[in-house]
């Protein structure tokens, strides 16, 4: 392919990633209740959107649910990954590596469904409703948290860890001074993609979640079905500033963190 | 206690505690679904039959195969398993089409601007999935941005029927997809041996015959693992189908959503899942044995380059 080519494809292709995102911004500023036809500047919309009960409690669950899930699968994920790069063959490893890559291809529907039966299957233990979502978005994050640590525990270079463990520093010791500190960035990479794709779900939070425990997700769905609205337009748009500010907060974190790390380990302390 | 059986100790809880909770949380379930899928339907609460139970002495077994017979002889079923197949799979290979350009012209780009292209390719997947369908129904509904473009430009005299059609849940699938089929087959182009084009080149091959027979085979990993990652998940998926399709459009993620939680029919629900997942089952085993070696699956590539911004070599 020319040059030229090369760049006429790729605007092409990010436009279309992008223009109907930036559309749907656009028109969240909308005067008119049509979503699609231009009627002037407004900011009624969000007004709107502060003032609606039911979607504020939605949006606080599903904040809670996320914070929680994300951290518990931060901390599940990062031990799967030191347990898959650091312990080399143990029995049943396939069986691990299987369990843990599973989640990322499984259709959500079918995890949807599984997990619920198993929660109506544990009903007098467990109450559905936050408690069945944090367990749910707990299990499907800790699959990606695991991918992300282990692609940075795998390339991280080893002898650090082993020279710490020579000098007779313990392995937590060693985890917490030595390899900690190197995969901080990929840890909080990490978190913030299992924080999002919490607070995204909606298949599998519509089949876990019981009576009086809605995301917003599930609030918006049941919204949409009715039609288009521009109250869910300034949602999206709050929604979409949010994650493209987190993307980039965790992206220079991870490349300043990154320049750093060959700076001292790559060239050598000065 | 020595440091000997700390560390020990520390090792099995590293690796027990994610175990054990993948192991409750992920495959006692689909178990479970296994089990339901042979029970029968009653009114009741949990709305299904037993099929293990204690009688008095012994263990009694009731499995039935009826869920599946049942699944066999209803046409409506075959008929949305097929769909869901030929959508998945026209899907990707539009994604395919779009998608190599794409992750090629990244791949090609001053190092500079790759991480840069990366981040503008995978951050539209991060934000809200349900955000980016609902995005399509105001461009795609009758009185919608296309056709309000295509009526005022005087290309069209009606406004088209584009939401509520076929059409609109392949442009949902590409689109929501297109990232997950862009960074793997980033992470392989970004690996190939550029002096290995070069020869075939220097040798006199024409720059279809390069890309044909050098670049395109060596590049298969990629190609294979983003079609899966599109593929799989879009043939069970629901929402797109929900949003964007018409009430022909049978996909079998909308049948089992609704013998859930329209029909309450939980054991035809399970089988539907069994045996949805019996159809993946080659594709899935095929991610996991041509998961790429190193920065491992194509998952891995995904998510590692997102995170990481730049193609590692």
């Amino acid at each position: 392919m020319s040059r030229r080519w090369q760049w006429l494809v790729l605007a092409g292709g990010l436009s279309f990633l992008w223009l109907p995102i930036v559309v749907l911004m656009v028109y969240s500023f909308n005067e008119s209740r049509l979503v699609t036809v231009w009627a002037g500047f407004s900011t009624r919309w969000y007004g709107e959107l502060f003032r609606d009960r039911q979607l504020i409690e939605a949006a606080w669950l599903s904040l809670r649910v996320a914070v929680l899930s994300a951290s518990s699968a931060l901390v599940l994920g990062t031990m799967a990954a030191v347990a898959l790069t650091r312990y080399g063959p143990f029995r049943g490893r396939a069986v691990f590596g299987a369990l843990l890559t599973a989640p990322l291809v499984m259709p959500e529907i079918i995890t949807g469904l599984s997990l619920l039966l198993l929660f109506v299957a544990l009903s007098p233990f467990v109450a559905r409703g936050m408690l069945t979502l944090w367990i749910a978005h707990t299990t499907f994050a800790t699959a990606y948290v695991t991918v992300v640590v282990a692609t940075r525990l795998a390339e991280f270079d080893r002898t650090l860890e082993e020279a710490a463990l020579d000098l007779g520093a313990t392995p937590f010791r060693t985890f917490r001074d030595v390899t900690l500190p190197v995969i901080a960035p990929a840890l909080l990479s990490a978190w913030l993609l299992a924080f999002t794709l919490s607070i995204d779900d909606l298949v599998i939070s519509s089949f876990v979640t019981g009576p009086g425990a809605s995301t917003l997700p599930i609030v918006i769905f049941s919204s949409v079905r009715l039609g288009v609205s521009p109250k869910v337009n300034a949602l999206a748009t709050l929604l979409v500033l949010a994650i493209v500010l987190g993307a980039v907060a965790s992206w220079l974190a991870m490349r300043r963190a990154s320049t750093r790390y060959r700076a001292v380990v790559v060239a050598g302390p000065k | 206690m020595s440091t000997g059986s700390t560390a020990a100790w520390l090792r099995r809880v590293v690796l027990g505690v994610p175990y054990l909770w993948l192991a409750v949380f992920f495959l006692l379930p689909f178990l479970i679904v296994l089990k339901i899928s042979l029970a029968e339907a009653i009114i009741a609460m949990p709305p299904y039959s037993a099929v293990v139970e204690w009688a008095g002495d012994r263990l009694r077994f009731t499995a039935t195969l009826e869920n599946f017979a049942f699944l066999l002889s209803d046409r409506l079923y075959g008929i949305a398993y097929l769909n869901s197949l030929r959508v998945a799979a026209v899907a990707t290979f539009c994604a395919l089409v779009i998608g190599y350009p794409m992750a090629y012209a990244i791949a090609r780009a001053p190092a500079e601007l790759r991480s840069v292209l990366l981040m503008l390719v995978v951050v539209p997947s991060w934000t809200s999935f349900l955000i980016r369908v609902y995005a399509w129904i105001g461009l795609l509904a009758g009185n919608g941005h296309i056709n309000n473009l295509l009526t005022g430009l005087g290309l069209v005299a009606e406004p088209l029927q584009l939401l509520r059609t076929d059409f609109a849940v392949y442009v949902g699938i590409v689109y929501t997809y297109l990232p997950f089929m862009v960074l793997p087959l980033y992470t392989s182009i970004a690996r190939l041996d550029w002096s290995l084009a070069e020869a075939a080149l220097d040798l006199g091959a024409t720059p279809w015959q390069c890309f044909r027979r050098v670049i395109l085979p060596l590049t298969r990993g990629g190609i294979l693992a983003g079609c899966l990652l599109v593929f799989i998940p879009a043939t069970g998926e629901f929402v797109i189908p929900e949003l964007l399709g018409g009430a022909d459009t049978l996909m079998i993620g909308k049948v089992l959503w609704q013998e859930f939680f329209n029909n309450r029919d939980w054991p035809i629900a399970s089988a539907v899942a069994i045996v949805l997942l019996t159809l993946l089952l080659v594709p899935i085993a095929l991610f996991y044995r041509y998961q790429m070696p190193g920065s491992s699956s194509a998952a891995a590539g995904l998510l590692g380059a997102a995170a990481g911004g730049e193609a590692r070599r």
